[in-house]
This record gives structure tokens, sequence and C-alpha cells, in this order.
């Protein structure tokens, strides 16, 4: 049972009208969730531009507030009370639209994403699914976006974005199946509740497919191609000031939240942890996984086009599938109380795949330089 | 086998970025810190030291603007006074010739390098303002005698020998003053 349910019951027992009952706390619990995402979002573009700056040995914004904690309230002041562009060529209404078609499916992921024990908003039984079906809508408004903008480089932005989306979607999802089939449900706080090994231990080739597929899909470095700063200037919100670009800024840090969060869910046993409370335990974890992502981008350049598709289909893909296959075979044969085999063989195929596809992957063998 | 082609160049670089973190930031944060800057430099202004200075007028001559105004009278054994040593900073292109053309090293460059000023006419420098004191120091720059005396340039705000590059991790901003500062 749910919180969500619980305070149901008690505004049930207090003799409310029955649409209060369902309508308030749906309300308040929105309410809450947009609040900590709005402001998890803002301690994250200052913890991303401090970290940087300290992977490439510079200070990084200190001056606003101490340790220059007001910086991103400053930008969004600033960003906020710029005039709003909207170019003499655009589609009008679409480049209204699109802003939100990528801020809002970003907030819906949110609705599955499990803060605690209980501590969920909506309990799907196909929750992972819906993250999944959900967070691609938002790659639609990114190319509403570069299409209605009627400039050429946000449209090279959106034609990348939909190649990537379509790309790394197949292996994420197939992963996803991998973590399915272990714990026997799709339901998120059902998937927490079956890790009492972390999945990351259990299956580390599942989580490198779906950690790299989902820094794709959150166009984190180094897969940034269609907001590449050097070759397509801003790409697909080129075109946007004011408070229509303060939505794709603000959707590009929700949608790391997101992604940070489910990960945490899906390989790092979600709020479980010892002595602290669940809560803090989950935003530890979605902290130390959005590190790593800031870590990947100050370190990696950025992918050329081939080489992003190439690297999806021909590396991942392949990846997924017999990772897909291994883990329904242990599933199988493996016993639920031995699972330390499957810790084995997992660690033992995932470095033997990796080396061997590493080999397929380059050019000739190897032999040829690209 | 060459690993670099199966992720180990990967790994290399993310334990490169990772060692970053534990340095101490290479940031100067300017008028806050300073960094020592090269012994030979061109500083602002000239340094002029009257007791060695004749008023011969080679300076004036030698300066590209026409920029060193230089007035004299004749006073005992047939010698100049100087009573006006004068020059507009702001017209001063610091090339060094008038030091490198004054035949009794009574001109020196000076060391400083900020000469930002809020009126123009204070850009004019005259006799007192361009001698020796203790803010108005002469750099090495054609005058080696002064190059012992000044402090070896900083291109970090620590270095190595003096035991900086040190982790400091918290707080991140709040540093020690560096030498220059």
């Amino acid at each position: 049972m749910t919180l969500l349910d619980q305070f149901q019951l008690i505004l049930k027992s207090q003799n409310w009208p029955d649409w209060a009952v369902y309508l308030v706390p749906a309300l308040v619990g929105i309410l809450i969730i947009i609040s900590v995402v709005l402001t998890v979002v803002i301690v994250y573009i200052w913890w991303e531009r401090r970290l940087i700056s300290r992977f490439q040995i510079r200070l990084g914004p200190n001056r606003c507030g101490p340790e220059g904690i007001f910086q991103p309230i400053a930008t969004a002041v600033k960003i906020l009370l710029k005039e709003d562009i909207v170019p003499e060529k655009a589609d009008k209404l679409i480049h209204f639209i699109a802003p939100i078609t990528v801020f809002v499916p970003i907030l819906l992921i949110f609705a599955v994403v499990p803060f605690g024990e209980g501590a969920i908003l909506a309990d799907l039984n196909v929750g992972i699914v819906y993250v999944v079906a959900i967070s691609s809508i938002s790659v639609i408004g990114i190319f509403m976006a570069a299409w209605a903008s009627g400039n050429k480089y946000s449209f090279i932005s959106g034609m990348r974005s939909i190649a990537q989306m379509v790309s790394y979607e197949i292996p994420v999802v197939l992963s996803i199946v991998g973590i399915a089939l272990v714990a026997g449900s799709f339901s998120m706080l059902k998937i927490v509740e079956a890790q009492s090994i972390p999945f990351i231990i259990l299956q580390p080739l599942g989580f490198l497919i779906f950690f790299l597929g989902s820094l794709a899909e959150m166009n984190r470095s180094p897969f940034d191609l269609l907001e590449a700063d050097s070759e397509i200037v801003a790409g697909y919100h080129i075109e946007y000031s004011g408070m229509k670009f303060a939505m794709f800024y603000l959707g590009e840090y929700g949608v790391a939240l997101a992604y940070a969060g489910i990960i945490t869910t899906l390989f790092l046993s979600g709020w479980q942890g010892p002595l602290l409370p669940p809560v803090i335990w989950f935003l530890i974890k979605v902290m130390m996984v959005f590190s790593v992502i800031v870590w990947i981008r100050s370190t990696l350049p950025r992918f050329r086009v081939d080489q992003l598709t190439a690297f999806a289909w021909k590396f991942m893909l392949p990846l997924a599938v017999i990772n897909l296959v291994l883990i329904a075979i242990e599933v199988l044969v493996i016993p639920t109380a031995m699972q330390w085999i499957m810790i084995l063989v997992n660690f033992g195929f995932a470095a033997v795949l990796i080396l061997l596809w590493s080999k397929l992957f380059t050019l000739g063998g190897g032999r040829v330089e690209v | 086998m060459k690993f670099e082609r199966y992720g180990i160049g990967i790994a290399k670089g993310l334990a490169l970025t990772l060692k970053h973190l534990f340095r101490a930031p290479i940031t100067v944060q300017y008028p806050d810190e300073k960094l020592k800057i090269s012994r030979r430099t061109r500083g602002n202004e000239l340094v002029w030291f009257p007791d060695k200075c004749t008023g011969c007028g080679t300076c004036t001559k030698a300066c590209l603007q026409g920029n060193i105004i230089l007035v004299t009278h004749r006073g005992e054994e047939n010698k100049f006074i100087v009573d006006k040593f004068e020059l507009d900073s702001g017209r001063c292109i610091f090339c060094g010739l008038c030091v490198e053309s004054c035949p009794y090293n009574a001109l020196a460059m000076g060391l400083d390098y900020e000469c930002a000023k809020y009126r123009r006419g204070d850009a004019v420098l005259d006799k007192e303002k361009l001698s020796l004191s203790e803010k108005h120091k002469p750099s090495a720059y054609f005058r080696p005698q002064f190059a012992a005396e000044l402090p070896d340039q900083s291109l970090l705000l620590y270095n190595r020998k003096e035991g900086g590059q040190k982790l400091n991790l918290f707080p991140l901003s709040k540093r020690k003053r560096g030498p220059g500062a």
C-alpha cells in the first residue's frame, strides 16, 4: 500500500465526499513531486557546474552566495527576464507547443519513481514500461522545436535526435527486460523489493547497456550530438529564448534526474540502505549517478554521427540480446538461493563479450585506422 | 593485443579527470589573488632616478610618441637642472626605448601593471610620481642590476616548490591567499 492510498483511506474515514477523496491526495502528491523535482534540478545545475569545473581544475561559480549556491537562481532570473523571440518564418503554434511537449513527459516520469517505501505517486504494475513509453514522447517535442524553428541547424539537430532515439531505445528496453525477468515484475516497487543484491552486481552488462543507452536518451555527453555547440550551435533550441528556453533547460536536467532515479531504482536497489531514512538513501544514490554522468561528460569527447549509430546497432544491440538470452537461461536453470553463481557467470560473460565485440566493432578487426 | 581498443583508453581518461578532482584549482581569482609577473616586464610607467639624470634629453629624442616632456635650466658649473620631467601614461606604448637609450642609467621600466585612472589628468605623471617609492619599483628590463632583488615569476598561484597543489576540497573556494596576493 502506497502513502497515497493511506492518505485516501484517512480522508474516507473523515467522511469526505468521494471526488475529494480521489482528488485531494493526488493534487498534494503532484505538488510535492513537482516542487521536489524543481528543487533538485536547481541543485543539479549548481552541482554540475561546480563538479565539472573541479574536473577541469577550475573553480566554477563561487561568487553568488556561499560556494555559489545561488548562481542557478540568478541564471534562472536572467533567462526569465529575457525577451521571448519568435522567428518570422517559424511555425508559431508548434514553436509554442514544443517546449511544453518536451517538459511535461519528463515530469510524468516521476509518477512512477519510488522515492521511498510506498512513496510513489502511481504504483503501476507496468511501471517501467510506462517510463519507456512516456520518455520517448519528449523526442517528438524536440523534433517539433527543431522543425518549427525554421533553422537549418535546428533541423539537423532534430534529425540527429530521431536517429539517436530510434537506435538507443532498443538496447535500453532489452536490458530492462533482463531486470524484469529476475525481479519477476514490471512494477517499480516490486523491482526494488527484489534487490537484496543490487542488480548492478547481478547484471553488470545490463547495467552498462542501460547506463550508456540512457546517457544517449537524455542527450548527455558523449552523446550530445543534437546540441553539439561546436557544430550546430545549440541544436533544436537555437531559436528559443526566455521562458521557452528555460523549459528546455529545465527539461534537460529534469530528464537527467529522472533517468538517475530510474537507474537507482533498477540497478542500485532504490531506497534500500542501512541506518539513514529511505528518501535520503534514494537522493544520495541519485546524486552519485548524476556525478558519474558529469564525470563522463568532463572526460569523453563527442561521438561522430556514424559512430553514434554504429555503437548502438553494432555494439549495444547484439550485447543486449545476448545478455537477455543469458539472463533468461540463468533464471530458468539457477535456483534463486544460489545467486552468487549468476554473479560470477555474468561478470565473466560481460568481460568476454565486451572484449570480443570491441574487436568486431573496430574496422577490419583493428587493422585499419579510422 | 593493444588494450587501448578495448576500453582501457576510456578508463585512462576517466582516471585522469578523477585525479584532477584532488588538485588545487589553477584559477586565479584576479583582484583577490595575483600572480607574480616576469622580472623583466615592461610595466607601468618609468622609474626615474633624479640624482642620476643629467637632463641630456636623450630619452625625449628616443620616444616614438614624443611623449616625454623635459624642461631644464642651467645651474651651477654649467649643469642642467631638471625643472619638469613629465609623461602621459595614456600615450606611452611601453616600448622601452627611452630606458635603452638613457646613457646614465637614470631610467627603468616599472614593475606595476594596473594603470587604470578615473580621470585623464591623473594619467599625466610628474617628477614625484615617477621617482622611486615603496609602491613604484623598477623592473629588471634592460637593468639587470635590479633582477636579484625581484621575486621569480609564478605561473600558478600554488607552485610545487612552495608546497602548493595540495588537496583542498572543503571549502572549495576559500583558499589560503597565494604569494602574489
